[in-house]
């Protein structure tokens, strides 16, 4: 067993979790295929949603896998960057608007 | 950046030994992932053979301009083997005789060989159906004694098909050497305006994209796509087809695998791309090497790691179709390179 609990080599091993329950696996995989296909986004505009996505996730597996597939897909640093910018700031909108809650129960609770 | 070919800085992967001995260790020599020759196996497809004869690639020398980091070849300035008329010669009385319907001359950048007008005026009277010169395109605009290139590439109806790694000049250079992304443009236009590229011209004008990484290429069609949209929107220039052909390991771009620690992670990526169904079509099925001295391989690649084709027949002077037909084709690791997701081959993909 490694001492680390992230390991870059078992992104490989991935597939290998159909081994304890095929069915649920495969379907996650099937589903996991059927969504990356061209459809009325392309599979380029998914791949930076994806990137955006693993970085707000906080996967080190999704990140090496998506920023692979970008460059393979041609696409560039500063799309790439943009695009983590936008699931940075969705993030960071997420924690900030919470803040309305604070006011709205601080509001209520002072005189 | 490269100024130097590994052979002149006596790199051990300029040996052809030592990078076969690289490709069956480590992961191969293990188990962990598959040799090539097992994948043909259970596919029944080993030994692997020849099917008809239609491209004929001459590599009519080593030296280039560029000391690119991904070469196959490892071509350079510095690399001085260049085929001579004689051997030219040689090639010119079999090119019929061999059926081919395509002539392709690469090299190093083949428009610095002394004899390479010569050899295009004689091979193209032979009439065959597509007469292809691989340039890299900066050797166009390197030297006065070049700018006319486009308009001898007309006169002689020559298929030019040049080399663009991205749009951009950052990725470009990073893989080519600085300027080469510039002087790159500089040359498209230059082909451009003498009619190559043009959306019904009968010039063609194709590109060549290599991944500048560890990384396979994607969807060709798609990159195609996107190469257009970008050259044509900020440079205005056009183009016809869009090659996209995966980065072999071997030689500098080995080197550049092992260097950067990625050569384990790279194998497994073309192991897991492994698509039985372009091992139908690989390049090696329908082409035959020639290298600057008159010896014949099944590919390119295999001419770089020195697997002459497995014939009596080995040699330009001793031609023989028939023995040439029969033969079994030199494969190792590296050929998973040409069997990757869609394929790859000097013609881009293959399935």
């Amino acid at each position: 067993m490694s001492k680390s609990y992230y390991d870059p080599s078992d992104l490989r091993k991935f597939g290998n979790i159909t081994e304890w329950n095929e069915e649920l696996g495969g379907k996650f995989f099937d589903y996991y295929k059927k969504v990356f296909e061209e459809g009325a986004l392309t599979a380029r505009e998914k791949s930076l949603i994806a990137l955006a996505v693993s970085h707000v996730v906080k996967c080190p597996y999704c990140i090496d896998a998506y920023t692979q597939d970008g460059l393979q897909r041609g696409i560039t640093k500063e799309e790439m960057m943009e695009a983590v910018h936008a699931g940075a700031a969705i993030e960071s909108g997420a924690t900030l608007v919470h803040s309305v809650q604070m006011m709205n129960k601080y509001k209520k609770l002072s005189m | 950046m490269l100024l130097k070919s590994l052979k002149k800085r006596e790199n051990e992967l300029a040996n052809a030994k030592r990078q076969l001995e690289l490709l069956s260790g480590g992961v191969f020599e293990t188990g962990e992932l598959p040799k090539f020759s097992a994948q043909l196996e259970a596919l029944k497809q080993l030994p692997l053979r020849p099917k008809t004869l239609e491209i004929l690639q001459i590599n009519v020398g080593y030296m280039c301009n560029q000391v690119c980091a991904h070469c196959h070849v490892d071509a350079g300035p510095d690399r001085k083997e260049i085929m001579t008329r004689e051997t030219m010669q040689q090639c010119l009385d079999i090119i019929k005789e061999t059926g081919a319907h395509t002539l392709d001359l690469t090299g190093g950048a083949p428009e610095m060989n002394p004899e390479f007008r010569w050899f295009i005026e004689e091979a193209s009277q032979i009439g065959v159906k597509d007469f292809i010169v691989r340039s890299n395109l900066t050797i166009i605009t390197a030297n006065k004694k070049y700018y006319d290139l486009p308009n001898f590439f007309k006169e002689h109806n020559i298929h030019v098909i040049s080399s663009m790694p991205h749009w951009t000049k950052g990725k470009t250079d990073q893989q080519r050497g600085n300027g080469v992304f510039n002087a790159s443009i500089k040359a498209l236009k230059m082909l451009n305006a003498v009619g190559y590229g043009m959306p019904e011209s009968k010039l063609k004008l194709d590109l060549v994209y290599n991944p500048s990484g560890a990384f396979l290429p994607s969807d060709q069609r798609a990159l195609e796509s996107d190469f257009k949209k970008v050259l044509f929107s900020d440079f205005d220039i056009q183009f016809h087809q869009l090659f996209s052909i995966t980065n072999l390991p071997i030689s500098r771009f080995l080197d550049y695998l092992i260097a950067s620690d990625n050569y384990e992670d790279y194998m497994y990526s073309l192991v897991e791309a492994f698509n039985p169904a372009a091992v139908h079509s690989v390049m090696c099925t329908n082409t035959l090497s020639v290298s600057w001295d008159g010896w014949l391989y099944d590919c390119d690649f295999n001419q770089m790691l020195e697997l002459k084709v497995n014939s009596p027949s080995k040699h330009i002077s001793e031609f023989n179709k028939e023995a040439l037909e029969n033969r079994t084709i030199c494969v190792s690791q590296h050929c998973y390179g040409c069997t990757a997701g869609a394929g790859s081959s000097c013609q881009g993909t293959v399935t």
